[in-house]
């Protein structure tokens, strides 16, 4: 789509210029072909965005929002991930546990703790929303790292959503807790009385971008990392047979990312029970 | 001549990443040099190190998101 809009800048360009000095116009124009040929033949054969398309599985309709598409594909086979990590590593209960028991096992303690540290005991009573938001997106995001595969953590519109959620939830727990006394969170009790109202306003500000900055975190994250990998992917196509650098980078790149599709995970759960803290402790 | 100038602009967002850069070094570093003064004491602020991080990188995303915008959808 913005490729369309850029072609039409280009043409409107050539019209342009076509209309004040036919030499300029043609001028204009060739270049504008050279620049095309350099688009079809030259340059990168894989585009690095081309990766999070959304698309329908099932013929190629407008996408609506029951449509089922590549992300549903997806988000259902993290869902899934998790049904079977969580339900069958659980089943044997055995005193010296398999592997996928010690995975789920150690996941559980590992969160668990994690809410008791940041988030206080009282915050345990949300340890389930925290547990699902955490193997939901690292599920996700180690199902994105498949090659071929579709990173739902990717589009911000997933991320949002959660964020969302997490926002929404937060609040509202925050001022049935509270009731009205959650608004002392904006009131900086320990700073001078003057400069009290302005620490209100910018802390108010930094409330409501929450969202915001903690699903474009998540999703910029995730997204960059890709289009870093498919980049090089990129180069090696242009080298050939001969792309031994290439490949050794994607390779680094790729180590890298399994580190940040955790980390991610991690942080966005982490500041999930941060925010969580505030609503149930909201003295400041 | 609009899509070029994006394109610079693009480039000039990206400098906001190198930025997001020296403030993660900063939290890195200046945990690393606490811990080694009190290693019994880091273990327990390893989750702040990483919402520091987090808070650190995510202005560094911003960046990151606003060159994209010029890229595709300029």
């Amino acid at each position: 789509m913005s490729e369309d809009a850029q072609e039409q800048t280009h043409g409107e360009e050539a019209v342009v210029a076509n209309g004040a000095d036919a030499a300029h116009g043609a001028d204009a124009a060739a270049a504008h072909g050279a620049d095309a040929a350099h688009g079809a033949e030259g340059g990168l054969q894989i585009h690095p965005m081309d990766q999070f398309i959304v698309e329908p599985l099932f013929g190629d309709g407008p996408i609506s929002f029951y449509t089922i598409t590549n992300v549903t594909l997806w988000m259902m086979l993290a869902i899934v991930g998790v049904f079977i990590l969580m339900v069958m590593g659980s089943r044997g209960r055995a005193i010296v546990p398999s592997r996928a028991q010690s995975v789920a096992e150690l996941t559980y303690g590992f969160i668990r703790k994690m809410v008791e540290d940041v988030a206080g005991k009282d915050a345990l009573a949300f340890f389930p929303y925290i547990m699902t938001l955490f193997l939901f997106i690292v599920m996700a995001n180690f199902l994105g790292l498949l090659p071929m595969s579709f990173t739902t953590t990717s589009h911000i519109a997933v991320t949002a959503i959660l964020a969302m959620a997490v926002f929404l939830t937060v609040t509202v727990v925050g001022f049935v807790k509270n009731g009205a006394g959650f608004l002392g969170l904006f009131w900086v009790s320990s700073a001078p009385m003057a400069l009290r109202p302005i620490l209100a306003i910018i802390e108010l500000i930094s409330y409501f971008v929450r969202p915001v900055s903690h699903s474009i975190r998540l999703a910029g994250n995730v997204m960059a990392g890709h289009a870093v990998i498919k980049v090089f992917a990129g180069f090696a196509g242009v080298l050939g047979l001969g792309a031994v650098a290439p490949v050794v980078a994607i390779t680094a790149v790729y180590g890298l990312e399994v580190l940040v599709a955790f980390i991610q995970a991690y942080v966005f759960t982490i500041l999930t029970c941060v925010y969580l803290r505030d609503a149930l402790h909201p003295s400041h | 001549m609009e899509g070029d100038l994006a394109h610079i602009g693009a480039g000039l967002a990206a400098i906001g990443s190198g930025a997001a850069a020296i403030g993660v070094g900063h939290v890195a570093g200046n945990f690393l040099s606490g811990a080694l003064r009190n290693p019994s004491a880091a273990a327990g602020q390893t989750a702040t190190l990483f919402i520091g991080i987090a808070f650190a990188e995510a202005l560094g995303i911003f960046a990151f998101l606003v060159a994209l915008l010029l890229m595709f959808a300029v």
